[in-house]
């Protein structure tokens, strides 16, 4: 069936670009993908609060997985001090990367933790002790000074590649794949695009489009260094056209560097991966392929900033931007906190919790995780914290199943939910496979339009299970 | 963290819930049942206007039979009331509007019993029946009161209101060779079931089903297309008695059919192409029974037909998936 590029977005684009007087010839944009949904997005909560850096916490605790792959291997013992950025954690295996002290002072003993995700780990709590620089000071060390655009050569690209794992860096977005193993030279597969992510298209979230709009030049010198070590001829940042004032802020540092700026249809999910590849080269990722099988890299803009500061700097990953946000929150903010710190410290800061506050989301709302105890630890991957209240969260009564295809009708990857998720429910695996349940990667579209409010990504999340125990 | 102290009456109650944690606000499934009921209102408005009396008491009857027999077989199964999904009153509205005027109350209550109860209910109620309950309550008055139901059974040669004292068209055609001019087709001014005689109440609920996508546009698409192709080269090949491709579009129960019955989604396939090839395949049909056989009109039929393909189609329509070759 045909899936194709649609075009149906590119009017709009063009009213929005020219009411902001750009001009985007020789911009790749208005590409989208087919199906998928359009959530209110919320942004306005938080879209316009500069980030504002977080006075560093008393404690912090780092869990030894952050990311999808192997753990890391303690490097240090409790009682121990250590130093900002210290490297106390080392990957135990090529897919997993590098841990680092996100405050100065003493390990203490190892706990362990539930993850917002619900996954249990083992971690290393640090008592704050000792100096770590505060505001501006924290910003300008992190973001601030000269990036540069031009004579970057001088970097070999393994030694991007290396710099990076040093620095333990994960994909910022959300799916937190140690970048290492996606930004390094490829001799099987040659990469062509680089396809730096600034779509955001989670609803609430506004951390990117901060980082964007206020630190630019640092993505684009990251974007350059990763280009270099894939090997790329091209670079594109994709950004949804609801974040002009982002592709305003882009297009000025990237000027004469040669990166394009695609500006894609505002929908969900644009910043999955596959989709946005899609929606800049027309290319379908085939089915349990990677980018690199269409010859594209592709990482989050966040991600950017921080290759950027691992290998000009040498500095490794401590701190990231976290949107605070939804109406649950008193004061909607982005802020630079350190890893390790609790949702709590941070709601704190952000003025605590209103009364109609119902849920609390690790992520955005379409893809994150609910949890409950205020002291579980922030990871490298986590974008934002939602607290939603009861009328945002808007939970209908499950009725049954009428088989109106709406599900089918918005599911981005073309799979139909229904029957995927009544075959997990049966138990039946081979249905739900001659259903392609692997396909599906959990956005959420299908559940959040059903009429009957039935609870599909729950049902496939189960089915998967089922499926990956059978032994595929 | 402070703000999160049991003991205050303030304090936010936390809940843990799978992702999504957004849902639509405007859609629910009785949300698209209150859409059908608005789309429904020009066609129940136009048969009340041309059929009076007999329309008012046919709605009445199914309406009740079919709340009564939800209530009833709800409660024999020990389910919790499904009254609220507002699905029953669909299926009596849609029931009374395929019945002909002049049946008699009992055959309605029958049918609505059976639609509800035999059609729906025991198939482990809505969403759960293969076959469209109001379709499977109408076959069995048809079959089993044929008598009250077959071509005479629309008439009323004693009433006031015009348009009973008259063959339905289908009928004049196919035993008389009369041809019912297109415009009285069009506004619906003759006889037939309550709900099929007007196209123009038909095309206008209709339209307002696909915007509201209450309904897919596929079937009807499908289901007209093929029977302007089928009854475009039977006007080419066969006699020219005046009975053309336009009357079978505007005569019989076709456009209700197309929009109203046809589109019911739990017994219709789940993917846009499934939903085209069921159209395709109920217009069909539809034209090799209107044109081949004994029967005037086949709508109901053929949608009973189709029903029963419909796991099949599903089967063979599952898409390729993004990436998929
Ligand atoms: S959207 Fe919901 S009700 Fe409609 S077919 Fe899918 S699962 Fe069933
Ligand atoms: S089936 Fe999976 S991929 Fe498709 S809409 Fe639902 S969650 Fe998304």
């Amino acid at each position: 069936m045909f899936q194709g590029f649609r075009n149906d977005g590119h009017k709009k684009n063009e009213i929005h670009v020219a009411a902001m007087g750009l001009k985007l010839e020789g911009y790749p944009g208005s590409g989208t993908f087919a199906h998928g949904v359009h959530p209110p997005d919320h942004k306005k909560l938080s879209k316009d609060a500069a980030i504002r850096v977080m006075p560093t916490p008393e404690m912090v605790v780092l869990a030894l997985h952050q990311n999808i792959g192997g753990p890391c291997d303690p490097m240090v013992k409790p009682r121990q001090t250590v130093q900002w950025g210290e490297l106390i954690g080392k990957g135990s295996t090529f897919v997993s990367t590098t841990l680092h002290a996100s405050v100065p002072g003493i390990v203490q003993r190892p706990v362990r933790v539930t993850l917002a995700n619900g996954r249990h780990m083992d971690t290393l709590p640090i008592k704050t002790e000792g100096e770590l620089p505060s505001g501006q000071d924290l910003w300008d060390e992190i973001f601030g000074g000269d990036w540069p655009t031009t004579g970057l050569n001088a970097y070999e690209p393994t030694q991007i590649s290396r710099d990076i794992n040093d620095a333990g860096l994960v994909g910022l977005g959300g799916a937190a794949f140690p970048t290492h193993v996606k930004i390094t030279p490829g001799d099987k597969k040659p990469i062509h695009t680089l396809i730096v992510n600034g779509c955001e298209c989670e609803p609430y979230l506004t951390s990117d489009y901060r980082l964007m709009v206020e630190a630019p030049v640092s993505i684009i010198t990251g974007a350059l260094l990763a280009g270099r070590s894939v090997g790329a001829e091209r670079i594109v940042i994709g950004v949804e056209d609801n974040k002009m004032p982002a592709v305003a802020a882009l297009k000025k540092a990237t000027d004469g560097t040669g990166i394009q700026i695609a500006v894609v249809k505002t929908k969900y999910p644009q910043g999955s991966e596959k989709h946005l590849i899609q929606a800049v080269i027309k290319r379908q990722v085939p089915l349990g392929g990677l980018p690199s099988d269409v010859g594209v890299a592709i990482s989050n803009v966040g991600t950017m900033a921080a290759v950027a500061r691992a290998v000009i700097h040498k500095k490794p990953l401590t701190h990231r931007v976290i949107s605070v946000t939804g109406g649950g929150i008193v004061n909607p903010s982005n802020v630079l906190a350190p890893i390790g710190v609790s949702f709590g410290a941070l709601i704190d800061f952000c003025g605590g919790l209103t009364p109609g506050a119902a849920r609390m989301v690790a992520g955005g709302p379409m893809m994150g995780f609910a949890f409950a105890n205020p002291n579980t630890p922030v990871t490298k991957g986590t974008g934002g914290l939602t607290v939603m209240t009861r009328d945002e969260v808007n939970a209908g009564e499950e009725t049954a199943c009428v088989r109106c295809g709406k599900c089918v009708d918005v599911c981005p990857m073309n799979l139909v939910p229904t029957k995927i998720a009544m075959a997990s429910r049966h138990q039946d695996i081979a249905l739900s496979r001659r259903y392609n349940i692997m396909a599906c990667f959990e956005c959420g579209s299908c559940a959040y339009t059903c009429p009957a409010h039935i609870p599909l990504v729950q049902l496939i999340r189960v089915g998967k299970a089922l499926v990956a125990a059978g032994g595929i | 963290m402070k703000p999160i102290d049991e003991t205050r009456p303030t304090a936010p109650v936390i809940h843990v819930s799978p992702s999504p944690h957004l849902a639509q606000s405007t859609t629910s499934t009785r949300r698209m049942m209150v859409d059908v009921l608005v789309a429904l209102v020009p066609v129940v408005a136009m048969s009340l206007f041309v059929f009076r009396g007999y329309a008012l008491l046919q709605l009445a009857v199914c309406l009740s039979g079919s709340l009564a027999a939800e209530l009833l077989f709800v409660k024999m199964r020990g389910r919790q009331s499904t009254l609220k999904d507002c699905s029953a009153i669909v299926t009596g509205i849609i029931l009374a509007m395929s019945l002909p005027g002049t049946a008699p109350w009992y055959v309605g209550v029958i049918a609505a019993f059976v639609a509800v109860g035999i059609g729906k209910i025991i198939f482990g109620g809505l969403g759960m029946n293969l076959f469209n309950p109001a379709m499977v309550g109408r076959a069995f008055v048809m079959i089993s009161f044929a008598g009250a139901l077959a071509a005479s059974g629309f008439e009323d040669v004693r009433s006031a209101v015009d348009a009973v004292s008259q063959a339905t068209p289908m009928n004049a055609y196919k035993m008389n060779g009369v041809v019912t001019p297109l415009v009285h087709l069009f506004w619906g001014t003759t006889n037939g079931s309550l709900g099929e005689t007007s196209a123009l109440a038909c095309l206008l609920g209709g339209l307002y089903l696909i915007i509201r996508r209450a309904a897919s546009w596929e079937i009807p698409a499908g289901l007209l297309l093929a029977v302007l192709v089928i009854g475009g080269m039977a006007d080419l090949a066969g006699p020219a008695d005046g009975w053309t491709v336009l009357h079978h579009i505007l005569g019989g129960s076709l456009l209700f059919g197309a929009f109203f019955i046809a589109t019911d989604p739990v017994t219709s396939p789940l993917t846009p192409k499934g939903k085209f090839i069921f159209g395709l395949g109920t217009g069909t049909l539809i034209m090799v029974l209107r044109l081949f056989s004994g029967y005037p009109e086949g709508v109901m039929f053929a949608v009973l037909l189709m029903n029963a393909l419909t796991p099949l189609i599903n089967r063979w329509t599952i898409p390729t998936p993004f990436g998929g070759q």
